[in-house]
């Protein structure tokens, strides 16, 4: 409310000196806020276990996931696992790399220095660990330093010769790259890993090995068949949802619960019984051969291969599609197409430039949502993906369970979720997100 | 009236039967016959068919049998875009992805019209309406009275010779659809276009039609001008349909030429048209409307009738009577200078012309 006196002059009797009050004198729009607060107190309350929840358990672990990313102390700090407490190791060498720019070949300084943390590495009987820090930029590092530090008590000057005595790995300009970027716990080493990049010896980043690629081609990989299962998704959706649309109630029910019965299903049977079906002595490639479409020795291979993650996935996946579609396409008034045909257009016409346009909101949403499902999806590839159908979130896996080099894992996973969010913002961008209808 | 096998009517429906699940005929036998140039209205109660008589002038649904023409030729197996005709939908279906010019331009640019032929009857339909200044808005930012107006002209913008309005005016309130009835009866006087409307509301069929199918059952009952369907209707669906009605049942006992005599349950005998009353002995429904009986005065007819209940509206006072046992008689007793003054729980006595109880069948 403005105080101009000639906003007061259009005012009734009841207000006083041109602020409205309550009754009792309070300003009004104080009094409008108290009773406002409340409705905004109990809404906050009503959803604030849900909100805790989400950030313990899922907001946290991201946050720590991406931590994780760029820091990794296997180089820089010890833990003990019995008494937690931290000892800062490789202190020495840290020392040497901090006076000494990239590229220094190691002189008897840095070699002295590399001995000095040894010996204290074998004390707190840290080498294997320290090791395998490097191990993941390098291999063959970790039995490197489990050997030396072994020995590293009875070293003697010249230092130099002493390590390369024991191995002549010690020389090798690579191993002293790593290690001056492992000196550090924050790096961004391991998001170049996860590109297949690395540093050379003088600090330049440089394409890994061509044998040694993986991870991009994989990202290319996972990038590639989600779409694919996203198109074919699609496509076989459509036509259901519409009869689903269209089909008077009754059996549109019935069609749509079997449409949700995979839904009923576990995730692990669905996959098996895909299994079942598509394997070379399995009952697609049994039939086609007792119907005498194919010989005996020429059963198609449809599992343990990309096209069995495809076949396997779009099944899976393809309710996500089918319900955002509905739920657009339920509510268009047939009259729509009614009035167009009767304008004149042909059948053809009257979808393209009638039905088509009101169901982008679902195409949208559902295509998104499979998309994204699609992009981190992990069993169905690991069961049946074989070697050439393994996804991106297959050597996420890997790395979290197997190599137990998490800060590589973590790294993907972040690739991962932030190509997602480009994603997501690109359809933002060209589609707009309000236009989405999820059901 | 017109020959429905009348072969230079413009539209003609001719023996036209529809079935949806092969048992129950929804449409029943409907021979139609309409002159270019025409408003006609099909009423009735909702699954009466008249929607489906539509629909299958549109193209939308198929005559299970029968065939209809129109401008002479059978149309039956031709598609709805090949039909040319301009349609107007209940829930006025407006594209709601386009806006209101891209709407109208839409009927023009799937007959290939150039851009500028486009525009310019865009311009003209939507003028014709009064909607000049709303081409760039969306059909959700109009009312509901803006989106009929719109509705009509992308109906019209084509130059359809033939216009189906399916209870085009349904969502509207009272006012504006009374408002819009007399636009769309001028916009069908100055275009010289044929309209046919669906509408179970008889006093938008009677406004605007210049003919009106009553359908009950599947048939059409009764097609007649408007005044003939309230002041003689030919069955007492039709009597009971079309406005306020008396009904009086009873048998015949004479007929003289035009008139019968019905003798009535309580046992008095009174005159009425014979109109569609069969042969003496048979029952029958005598329909007289409330404003062609007189109270209070002499005449014949004449008969005694307690005042049951008065509802004063204004211009006339509405008069619950007992009349012959009916206890649902009413009387319309203008409220002009030095009319009678009645009062509840009195007697008096009622008559009426015997041209105006008319004898229709039993039902």
């Amino acid at each position: 409310m403005s105080d101009a006196p000639a906003d007061m002059s259009l005012m009734s009797p009841a207000q006083d000196a041109g602020r409205l009050t309550t009754k009792d004198g309070r300003p009004l729009k104080a009094a409008l806020a108290a009773a406002e607060a409340q409705a905004k107190r109990k809404a906050f309350f009503l959803v604030l276990p849900l909100f805790l929840f989400v950030l313990i358990t899922f907001v946290a672990p991201i946050g720590q996931l991406l931590h994780r990313s760029i820091n990794n102390p296997g180089f820089t700090t010890h833990t003990d696992i019995s008494s937690g407490t931290k000892t800062p190791i490789m202190v020495n060498i840290r020392d040497w790399f901090d006076a000494n720019p990239a590229g220094t070949p190691p002189d008897e300084a840095a070699y002295e220095a590399l001995a000095k943390d040894l010996v204290v590495l074998r004390e707190l009987k840290a080498p294997g660990i320290v090791g395998t820090r490097i191990n993941y930029e390098r291999s063959g590092s970790r039995s490197l330093f489990t050997k030396t530090a072994r020995k590293a008590a009875k070293l003697e000057p010249p230092y130099t010769e002493a390590l390369l005595d024991i191995d002549e790995d010690w020389g090798d300009p690579q191993l002293w790259s790593v290690m001056r970027g492992a000196s550090s716990a924050y790096t961004l080493n391991f998001y170049l890993a996860a590109l297949d990049l690395t540093r050379d010896e003088t600090g330049e980043i440089v394409s890994v090995n061509e044998n040694r690629q993986v991870y991009v081609k994989l990202f290319t990989r996972t990038l590639v068949l989600s779409l694919l299962i996203t198109f074919v998704c699609f496509v076989l959706a459509y036509p259901v949802a519409h009869l689903l649309a269209t089909l008077p109630l009754r059996y549109s029910n019935l069609l749509m619960i079997f449409v949700l019965l995979p839904f009923w299903t576990s995730l692990l049977v669905r996959t098996t019984s895909w299994m079942v079906l598509l394997q070379s002595q399995g009952v697609v490639n049994d039939a086609l051969v007792a119907t005498g479409t194919i010989a005996d020795d020429s059963r198609i291979q449809m599992m343990y291969n990309q096209t069995g993650t495809i076949i396997a996935m779009t099944h899976i996946l393809l309710p996500f599609m089918i319900l955002p579609l509905y739920s657009v396409m339920r509510p268009i008034n047939p009259s729509y197409v009614r009035a167009a045909r009767s304008l004149g257009a042909t059948s053809w016409t009257a979808f393209r430039r009638i039905y088509f346009p009101q169901t982008i909101p679902g195409i949208g949403a559902g295509a998104l949502l499979v998309f994204i499902l699609a992009v981190g999806y992990y069993i169905t590839p690991a069961l049946v993906g074989g070697a050439d159908g393994q996804l991106i979130s297959n050597l996420i896996a890997f790395h979290m369970t197997k190599s137990l080099n998490w800060s590589l894992a973590a790294a993907l996973a972040a690739l991962l979720l932030g190509g997602v969010l480009v994603l997501y913002w690109l359809y933002d961008r060209l589609v707009g997100i309000d236009n989405l209808k999820l059901g | 009236m017109l020959d429905t096998t009348n072969d230079n009517a413009f539209v003609a429906f001719d023996h036209v039967q529809k079935s949806y699940d092969g048992e129950v005929l929804v449409v029943k036998d409907l021979n139609l016959a309409m002159p270019k140039g025409e408003f006609l209205t099909m009423l009735g109660p909702s699954g009466s068919g008249k929607t489906t008589c539509l629909m299958m002038l549109a193209g939308f649904e198929t005559a299970t049998h029968g065939e209809i023409r129109l401008g002479g030729k059978e149309i039956n197996n031709i598609p709805p875009h090949k039909r040319g005709i301009g349609m107007v939908f209940q829930n006025y279906a407006l594209f709601p992805h386009m806006t209101v010019n891209e709407n109208l331009a839409f009927p023009l640019e799937v007959r290939g019209l150039d851009k500028s032929d486009r525009e310019a009857k865009v311009k003209r339909a939507l003028e014709m309406v009064q909607m000049g200044e709303f081409g760039n808005r969306r059909p959700a930012q109009l009312s509901g009275g803006q989106q009929q107006r719109i509705a009509l002209a992308r109906a019209l913008v084509f130059e359809p010779e033939l216009v189906l309005m399916d209870e085009p005016l349904g969502a509207l309130d009272k006012q504006l659809r009374e408002h819009m009835q007399y636009e769309i009866k001028h916009l069908h006087e100055s275009l010289g276009i044929t309209v046919v409307y669906v509408t179970h509301d008889q006093s938008e069929a009677l406004t605007m039609s210049d003919r009106v199918a009553v359908f009950d059952d599947g048939r059409i009952q009764q097609l007649a001008p408007p005044e003939d369907l309230y002041e003689r209707p030919d069955n007492s669906f039709v009597a009971q349909f079309i406005g306020e009605n008396n009904k009086l049942t009873g048998k015949v006992v004479a007929l003289n030429n035009q008139t019968a005599t019905v003798e009535l349950p309580n046992g008095k005998k009174t005159e009425a048209l014979a109109v569609n009353c069969g042969d003496i002995g048979s029952q029958t429904l005598l329909s007289i409307r409330p404003e062609r009986v007189n109270i209070a005065a002499e005449g014949p007819n004449s008969t005694d009738a307690k005042v049951l209940e008065l509802i004063y509206l204004g211009d006339h006072i509405r008069c619950r009577l007992d009349v012959h046992g009916n206890d649902e008689f009413v009387v319309k007793v203008p409220n002009s200078a030095g009319h009678e003054h009645l009062v509840a729980g009195q007697t008096t006595n009622v008559t009426w012309a015997p041209e105006d109880a008319r004898a229709l069948d039993p039902q």
